[in-house]
């Protein structure tokens, strides 16, 4: 049990978390965005794999890993444009849509994976690069603290730092003003000239923008290597983490800590004879019991008459 | 003193046909506040729509400060400089009073950022200048309603609106709440605004506007000083028409009192009675109609008599039982029928069939279903196609979806479906809202056979005509509160209901 | 004829969408195929080429029905419930917990080992049924966390508690043969389970379309204000149909173990759920035409597999082509512009003609 307990209670696993936790912020970042705009996006599944793929396939044929980075980008928001084509302009419903957007982002990377590798399972045969990770100079020189923070890949600096832009995209840009208002009262924004439409499609290709990274994160940070449906999941998960915290940027950050932290737990002591699965399970338990009181609450409030706050 | 808007000769008419409004032509004085009046269907709200740009006219000119324009949308219409305050309060409600001000003309920095200490220089200013006060950091669902609509109004000021057009404002508002706005409207007057309120509580016309115009069945009866009227002669001219229907034969025999209502009343949610102690019997063969400008109480007090909302106190009797909280279903099986107000909403289901939506309140009973498990289609056709002769309702088939139908048609499959139940009462709201006149002149006659045939029928409508045709005796409804009754109604007229549907008289005045 | 179209206009738009995503299968196979022929013909003509091919076709659409009806149910009642995956997993393993652990006669032992596997998936729909019925929370997200907790639960059971050690992987215990669906049908493993799957989707489309509970959920979706205008209750509505919809999700997982695999051998979520929700649609929440969705959707998937063994075309195109076909139907606007231009020339014909209605 001692060492078991020693080694989550060590550096190496808080910098597991930090690691784990990467892609599910940046897909939850993903999420929520689109949740604030009132079009929830389910795909991240999807956009994570894409992005993935192509991440790694066009590393492997351009050599260039800044190219495979925007292309990564590109497709992602690709992905967010293609769900806000068919749900804002053809009228398609947006759940089904993100989970026909799921399923074909499932097979075509496998397809194309075929047809530009001859592999089925994974893409080991080709070369694709990985982002590198940083040391950061002096911080690494500190006991303890420095083995967490310093060495991350620098996609996962740049995951955290995600958290700021989109807490600064929110509250301090007109568009996520128009994104949040869009969400809470569509007519009001349409009174004051501003296009729903426009404004959803935005939060869509953020979405997909802040997903991209994370898929190019899995195959070119985490491993360096696409395999089949290698997003585990975790543009589900993201949901969860977004709705735990609320959709909002220090919440969705805590919602994707907190998975993050439970998946590092349960790989750590699956040596040990404890079930795993329970502490898997658990960030879902704890969501679906958050929604169940928040919603209790909403509908408390409504049927106490409050009296309102004069000025 | 100049015009800041004039309308020449406007004419519109809808998809279906309704002229909604008919060679309009008003001029708004420039620093005044001027009311327009006039019932439901008068055309003031599609007015109000054309100079916000959300309505085109077919006909007719505007000129806005003296130049001929064209409003296309509201984005133009805001341009230049109108601004409107709907009913239906347009803000988010979790961002704050300083973001809901400055939604869509945000002060930027490097194009991007919000400046945050322009929008509060700029709020502060605006909130100064008029003299609202208001806490820019709040939320506005921590806020009361008057408190919001303070910044609809200030929303509108800070886009530079010099023409101020308020929907019903005092609809939300308490009394108290009333007072400040008006207050708040005459000091915009000073500033240099020119205000068109839209209301039919003539006291408060009465009270703050400078004109009034008045207006019904889509036309402009006339303009004048508020000074050279009173209440009682714009509510004249609001209802008085020539009498073009027949009132139908008076109830042969009214019996005992089959629904009774006692002391209802109802808090909604935003801390305001919307409904203060109603208290009215309805009896066997009689039809009570309701007068009353809608949205002064008539659309919940439906809703509490069919199960479809709570009251806050008071008891609804039917017979010895008191069937308060009851759900729908119960109250139907105490034989109450329902034409709701809007049939589109709740009282059919467009995309299913006539079949499925005639059988909605009876598919668990007696030889629609077996032993309520499973349903007899054929007895459901037989049943249905028998009231499709009926009520003579246009349709290929009874199977046809509802959708299919035109509006009389759709109403037709409501009342059939409702008078069909064997009710012992029926509460109709609107009940010929929106449809032909032959489906009117139908469902009249249908509503005086049941009448006729022993039914208590509770009519609310907002269509005069309609009431004093089909009562047999009147209440009148406003503010919450009936404040009139008329148990003979041989010689009363569109003029007597008038002052106290707007507020004007109470009976014991 | 443009009348015609009107009135099956939905149906129609769902054949035109699969006209669509195959006319697509067709060009990729001629694009990237080096033979062609070989691979058209594996996959539209593979599933019928050999028994036992034939017989993967049938049993794989059996689960898939399952789960089409499970999504239908509340889809029909308006309710946006995808639990249908975990209603499945969680059911078949607590019914394989059972099932192991009890000892009786086939006639008994089928039915309870059912029951027990379907009462489990009524409890995982009751939960995001009741908390939307009660206080309106999404049964969306409720429903796809339980996925997982179902899955993770499920597993953990498995692993930790029926463990079968002396097979080779993380498998259960074998059931005992007295908790077998017969293979009825030799050379293939087309099981009783296929038999029970239509017969469920025909019972339930005679209880959405014949019974009054069924009407109830219906008339709720088609419209949830007038549903309650009329009387009916929405509380036991929004409950209900998502508690069916768990149950029927369960025992499709529980006739897959019984009658092909014989033990719990799903260490990853087999993903029957999600083909659920692809032939709902497609179907129009229709059970009768369920079964040809699901039907459908197996033959593909058969095909598909044909087409991977035997051609140079990996079998993810089925995949692709299916979420094509799904985008297409789900996309309201597409060939909305077709149906309104027939809808005025019909409007304006009758006009003219002035036919008389009955």
């Amino acid at each position: 049990m001692n060492p078991i307990l020693k080694s989550i209670f060590s550096p190496q696993f808080v910098f597991a978390i930090i690691r784990v936790t990467t892609p599910l912020l940046f897909a939850a970042i993903g999420v929520a965005i689109s949740v604030l705009s009132g079009s929830i996006n389910i795909g991240l599944e999807g956009i994570m794999l894409m992005s993935a793929f192509f991440g790694v396939i066009i590393s492997a044929f351009t050599g260039s890993l800044i190219i495979a980075l925007i292309g990564g980008i590109l497709v992602g928001i690709g992905m967010g444009a293609l769900l806000g084509y068919f749900h804002l302009k053809l009228k398609a419903d947006i759940i089904i849509a993100a989970i026909a957007l799921n399923m074909f982002a499932s097979g075509i990377t496998l397809f194309f994976l075929y047809i530009f590798t001859h592999e089925k399972g994974t893409s080991s045969s080709v070369k694709s690069l990985i982002f590198p990770s940083l040391q950061i100079p002096i911080i690494k020189e500190i006991p303890i603290l420095g083995e967490i923070i310093s060495g991350h890949n620098v996609l996962t600096y740049f995951a955290l730092i995600s958290v700021a832009l989109f807490y600064y995209l929110i509250y301090k840009t007109s568009l996520g003003l128009r994104i949040r208002a869009v969400g809470q009262n569509p007519a009001a924004a349409e009174s004051v000239g501003v296009n729903i439409n426009k404004i959803k499609l935005y939060s869509l290709l953020l979405s997909g923008f802040f997903g991209s990274l994370g898929g190019l994160y899995l195959s070119m940070g985490y491993v360096s290597w696409f395999s089949r449906d290698m997003t585990a999941g975790r543009g589900f998960i993201a949901i969860a983490a977004a709705f735990l915290g609320g959709n909002l940027p220090l919440g969705t950050f805590f919602g994707a800590l907190f998975f993050g932290i439970v998946n590092a737990i349960a790989i750590y002591i699956s040596p040990l004879n404890i079930p795993s699965e329970f502490i898997h399970s658990l960030p879902y338990f704890v969501t679906v019991v958050a929604l169940a009181i928040y919603s209790i609450r909403l509908s408390r409030r409504k049927k106490i008459l409050s009296k309102k706050e004069e000025v | 003193m100049e015009n800041i808007l004039s309308l020449k000769n406007i004419v519109k008419i809808y998809h279906n046909g309704v002229i909604a409004n008919k060679d309009v032509s008003i001029d708004i004085e420039k620093h005044t506040i001027h009311a327009i009046v006039g019932e439901n269907g008068a055309g003031k709200s599609t007015l109000m729509k054309i100079i916000f740009g959300e309505e085109a006219p077919q006909e007719g000119e505007i000129y806005y400060k003296g130049k001929k324009v064209n409003i296309k949308n509201s984005l133009d219409a805001i341009k230049m400089g109108i601004g409107m305050v709907h009913q239906q309060l347009m803000l988010a409600p979790d961002l704050t009073v300083a973001e809901n001000l400055i939604l869509g003309i945000e002060p930027l920095r490097y194009g991007v950022f919000l400046d945050l200490k322009k929008i509060i220089e700029l709020t502060e200013e605006a909130s100064k200048k008029y003299g609202f006060k208001v806490s820019l950091n709040k939320k506005i669902s921590d806020l009361s309603i008057g408190i919001r609509q303070r910044v609809e109004i200030l929303k509108v000021l800070m886009r530079n609106a010099e023409l101020i057009i308020l929907d019903e404002p005092t609809s939300v508002l308490t009394p108290q709440e009333t007072e400040v706005l008006f207050k708040s409207l005459k000091d915009l007057k000073n500033h240099g605004k020119t205000i068109i309120f839209i209301s039919h509580k003539l006291k408060e016309v009465k009270l703050i506007a400078d004109k009034v115009t008045v207006m019904r069945d889509g036309k402009v009866i006339s303009t004048n000083d508020v000074n050279q009227l009173d209440e009682h002669m714009i509510a004249h001219m609001m209802v008085g028409r020539k009498i073009n229907f027949k009132r139908i034969p008076g109830a042969k025999k009214v019996g005992d009192p089959l629904f009774i209502v006692k002391n209802l009343s109802y808090l909604s949610e935003e801390n305001i009675f919307v409904l203060k102690n109603i208290n009215f019997e309805l009896r066997a063969g009689e039809i009570v109609g309701v007068a009353g400008v809608e949205g002064n109480g008539q659309t919940e007090l439906v809703e509490i008599l069919t199960g479809l909302r709570e009251a806050t106190s008071g008891q609804i009797f039917i017979g010895k039982e008191n069937i308060g909280g009851f759900s729908p279903r119960k109250i139907r099986e105490e034989m109450v029928a329902h034409i709701p107000e809007d049939r589109m909403k709740n009282g059919v289901a467009e995309h299913a069939t006539i079949e499925e939506n005639i059988i909605v309140d009876r598919y668990y009973q007696d030889h629609f279903s077996n032993k309520n498990l499973f349903l007899d289609w054929k007895y459901i056709s037989k049943s249905s196609n028998d009231l499709i002769e009926k009520f003579k309702i246009l349709t290929p088939s009874s199977k046809a979806a509802i959708l299919s139908l035109s509006g009389g048609n759709i109403q037709k499959v409501v009342v059939a479906r409702e008078l069909s139940s064997n009710p012992q009462v029926i509460i109709a709201a609107q009940p010929t809202r929106g449809i032909d006149v032959g489906s009117e002149e139908l469902i009249h006659n249908l509503l005086k056979d049941a009448r006729d045939n022993g039914i208590a029928t509770f009519l609310v409508s907002a269509d005069l005509d309609e009431v004093l045709k089909l009562s047999t005796r009147i209440i009148v409804i406003y503010n919450g509160e009936i404040v009139a009754r008329f148990d003979d109604i041989k010689n009363i007229t569109q003029q007597d209901l008038g002052p106290y549907m707007l507020g004007v008289k109470k009976k014991g005045e | 004829m443009e009348k015609f179209i009107l009135k099956y206009f939905n149906l129609i738009r769902v054949a035109i969408a699969i006209l669509i995503g195959i006319i697509i299968s067709v060009c990729i196979i001629y694009i990237i195929s080096k033979e062609p022929g070989i691979s058209l013909k594996s996959l539209f003509l593979g599933p019928l080429l050999s028994k036992s091919r034939f017989g993967n076709f049938i049993e794989t659409a059996s689960p898939i029905i399952f789960c089409g009806l499970a999504i239908a149910i509340p889809f029909q009642a308006g309710q946006f419930n995808i639990g249908a995956e975990g209603a499945l997993f969680i059911g078949a393993v607590v019914g394989t917990a059972f099932g192991v652990s009890t000892n009786m006669p086939a006639f008994l032992h089928i039915p309870l080992v059912l029951l027990v596997a379907g009462l489990t998936g009524a409890f995982w729909g009751f939960i995001p049924g009741f908390l939307k019925a009660k206080w309106n929370t999404s049964e969306l997200v409720i429903s796809l966390m339980l996925n997982y907790v179902a899955y993770f639960i499920g597993l953990y059971l498995i692993n930790f508690h029926f463990r079968d050690k002396a097979a080779g992987y993380l498998v259960s215990y074998k059931l005992p043969e007295t908790a077998w669906l017969v293979q009825f049908v030799p050379g293939t493993r087309i099981h009783i389970g296929v038999i029970i799957s239509l017969g469920f989707a025909v019972l339930i489309y005679y209880f959405l379309y014949h019974t009054t509970l069924g009407y109830e959920i219906r008339t709720s979706g088609f419209n949830i204000n007038f549903a309650r205008f009329g009387g009916i209750n929405v509380f036991k509505v929004i409950l209900i149909s998502q508690v069916i919809g768990g149950f029927i999700a369960a025992i499709g997982g529980m006739t897959e173990v019984m009658g092909v695999h014989r033990r719990f051998n799903w260490q990853l979520s087999p993903g029957y759920g999600w083909d659920g929700v692809v032939v709902a649609i497609i179907g129009r929440n229709n059970p009768l035409l369920i079964i040809l969705s699901s039907l459908f959707l197996a033959y593909l998937r058969v095909g598909g597999r044909i087409l991977n063994l035997l051609s140079d075309i990996p079998s993810e195109m089925i995949t692709v082509i299916q979420s094509i076909i799904i985008l297409l139907i789900t996309a309201e606007a597409f060939l909305a512009q077709w149906k309104y231009k027939i809808t005025v020339r019909e409007a304006k014909a009758k006009e003219v003609s002035s036919e008389p209605y009955t």
